[in-house]
């Protein structure tokens, strides 16, 4: 296990700020600003002698005090956490905590549900996701989603997989194919399906539904995939498949998963944030956190004290 | 039954036992008889129905020709020479049917589409029992409003249109069937699960996007059974179509002209000038078990794309 992190300034003591420049690493206390537009990947910055920290990577998504209301109720309050690239950041906590909002307020799903109201920053890199020059669109396609219960639309699994596609005006058919194909087998679900993609989505298993919602959120060509329980509905083999798929897909796509089994975030994360009742008590890389945890909380919820 | 109360209760005397349980079960076979008779009711009204207007049309078949009732393209039983063919009817009930629904199926659509994917929700608070209200209304005061109201604009736009038109009885009529195609389809769209919706615009879907491509075409079956059930109504529509559309039965597809529907050809017999039992007097029954016929297999079509919104949700 490769610990990683990012170090954050103290939220309480550094105002927020976007990230500017076209890569942006957190070093400590420092940033470092990486203009080589040749950088994909996460840079090995070897830091033997920081606790916890050996490997630093880029940040892709930020928030600062993110807030979020529903009516009179606040659902989350003042989240400051990083996501860096190419790597899964887990959140978990019990029901109810706010994870899932959390996870919604980063493609601005959330923006549907009637009387919300959102306080704070988020960032996707030096874009402020809340600005209203955002385009909403373009984000959520540059930021995808997989839902707990696997929503597949009732057509075809290849119209499934080509939705996306077909919404940013590719009409080829042999493009569209060639999507389909490579989506399909990123998602490991190619050579269940690939004699039957005229067939309706709905003829297949829980399971294959799910990988489906998975090809089709990789359809679009995502930078960022957002996972709400994505095995929660799911029998033991299915979610074995879907970590392994998560596994995998770490090192293109930059993943944050919600998770409320604490088995699962162990083995798919590289990093945990822990939630409990609206507020984040602490995060950091998940071996550490779920071996020596910072917080009284999440170790009594790591060790199954309640929850 | 009686042995577990005995078990239960081994203190309490046999013959009480009994009584109390012998009053009970005689409640519970009136109650169940009760209810049997309400339910035959309807059954029994169905049957008597069907056989009164399949015997009177047997009868008649015999003095007319089946071939010529079906096929011929005149309808004058009242006038000497008396012609029986159905078609001029069938055509005044078909250009009220499908003229209706232009009106009804993109208003009416657009109208369950604004309500449960745009609009918000106090507007929805509002249209709906206005809506509701629009189905209240009897139909004798839509056919006065077509005739008042409507059928003078048509006049102003079209001065070959005569006082009572199709076109006027096709608008109110139309209008009578918003409300069922309104909340039949809203229902199938909001029938929709949410997830499917949240799916598409997590893909980067716009609301248009959604409402277009996911929403209405997964709710598509509910909305055609409500379209399919306000022709059903038009078709059956009476009061508005005899007092709007007049009553010259004619085959012709021109809206402007006056026609006859078959439900207004009825009630111009059933008005008491022609005696019961004669020839003229059974075409009714004729014409009104091939209305009962139309309508019938616009019904079971309907249930049938019914079915398959419940197939695809459960």
């Amino acid at each position: 296990m490769s610990a990683k992190t990012i170090d954050i300034p103290d939220s309480t003591s550094v105002k927020p700020e976007p990230l500017t420049g076209d890569q942006v690493m957190d070093v400590g206390d420092q940033t470092i600003e990486i203009d080589d537009p040749t950088f994909t990947q996460a840079p090995v910055v070897d830091r033997p002698n920081t606790v916890g920290a050996s490997e630093n990577t880029v940040t892709r998504i930020r928030t600062r005090d993110l807030s979020v209301f529903y009516g009179e109720v606040q659902a989350l309050k003042n989240i400051s956490l990083s996501v860096p690239q190419h790597r899964v950041t887990a959140l978990i906590g019990p029901s109810g905590c706010g994870k899932s909002t959390f996870l919604r307020c980063l493609n601005r799903m959330n923006d549907m549900v009637d009387g919300v109201r959102i306080a704070g920053n988020v960032w996707l890199d030096d874009q402020d996701v809340y600005d209203t020059g955002t385009d909403v669109v373009e984000l959520r396609k540059r930021v995808g989603m997989v839902f707990q219960k696997s929503n597949p639309f009732p057509k075809s699994i290849f119209d499934n997989v080509a939705y996306g596609p077909r919404l940013s005006g590719i009409r080829n058919r042999s493009e569209l194919h060639q999507i389909v194909e490579h989506s399909l087998k990123r998602s490991a679900l190619w050579n269940e399906v690939k004699e039957r993609l005229s067939d309706s989505a709905l003829q297949l298993s829980g399971g294959q539904q799910q990988r489906l919602c998975i090809a089709r959120a990789l359809a679009t060509d995502p930078e960022i995939l957002l996972m709400d329980e994505p095995a929660s509905a799911l029998d033991p083999a299915s979610t074995a498949r879907i970590e392994n798929l998560i596994f995998e897909l770490r090192d293109r796509y930059t993943i944050v998963i919600v998770t409320h089994n604490m088995q699962q975030a162990a083995r798919v994360s590289d990093r945990t944030a822990f939630f409990y009742e609206g507020r984040m008590i602490e995060d950091g890389p998940t071996k550490q956190l779920f071996t020596t945890p910072a917080e009284k909380q999440t170790e009594d919820y790591i060790t199954g004290r309640f929850g | 039954m009686s042995s577990v109360s005995t078990f239960v209760k081994p203190v309490s005397p046999q013959h009480q036992a009994t009584g109390v349980q012998g009053r009970r079960k005689t409640f519970e076979k009136l109650i169940q008889a009760f209810l049997f008779v309400c339910a035959g009711i309807s059954v029994a009204t169905t049957v008597c129905i069907v056989v009164v207007l399949l015997v009177e049309s047997v009868q008649f078949f015999f003095e007319v020709s089946i071939v010529e009732f079906l096929t011929g393209t005149k309808w004058t039983p009242l006038l000497k020479p008396q012609h029986f063919g159905i078609l001029p009817l069938l055509c005044g009930t078909m250009l009220v049917a499908v003229g209706s629904a232009v009106v009804s199926i993109p208003v009416g659509l657009g109208t369950a589409i604004y309500l449960s994917e745009y609009a918000p929700p106090r507007l929805r608070e509002v249209i709906k029992p206005v809506v509701e209200v629009l189905a209240g209304i009897p139909s004798v005061v839509y056919g006065y409003f077509a005739v008042v109201t409507i059928s003078p604009m048509i006049r102003t736009v079209f001065p070959s249109a005569g006082p009572f038109n199709a076109a006027s009885a096709c608008i109110v009529v139309g209008i009578m069937t918003l409300p069922m195609i309104i909340s039949l389809s809203e229902d199938a769209l909001r029938a929709v699960p949410r997830s499917l919706r949240q799916g598409a615009y997590a893909l980067g879907a716009t609301k248009y996007d959604v409402t277009t491509q996911v929403v209405v075409p997964a709710a598509m079956s509910g909305i055609v059974a409500s379209f399919l059930l306000a022709i059903s109504r038009a078709v059956g529509e009476t009061m508005a179509v005899t007092l709007a559309a007049g009553a010259t039965p004619k085959a012709t597809l021109n809206p402007l002209e006056s026609i006859q529907t078959m439900t207004a050809y009825i009630i111009q017999i059933s008005q008491g000038d022609t005696p019961a039992g004669t020839l003229e007097h059974r075409t009714i029954f004729a014409v009104g078990l091939t209305l009962f016929i139309v309508t019938l297999m616009i019904n079971l079509l309907a249930q049938w794309f019914l079915s398959q919104v419940r197939e695809k949700y459960e």
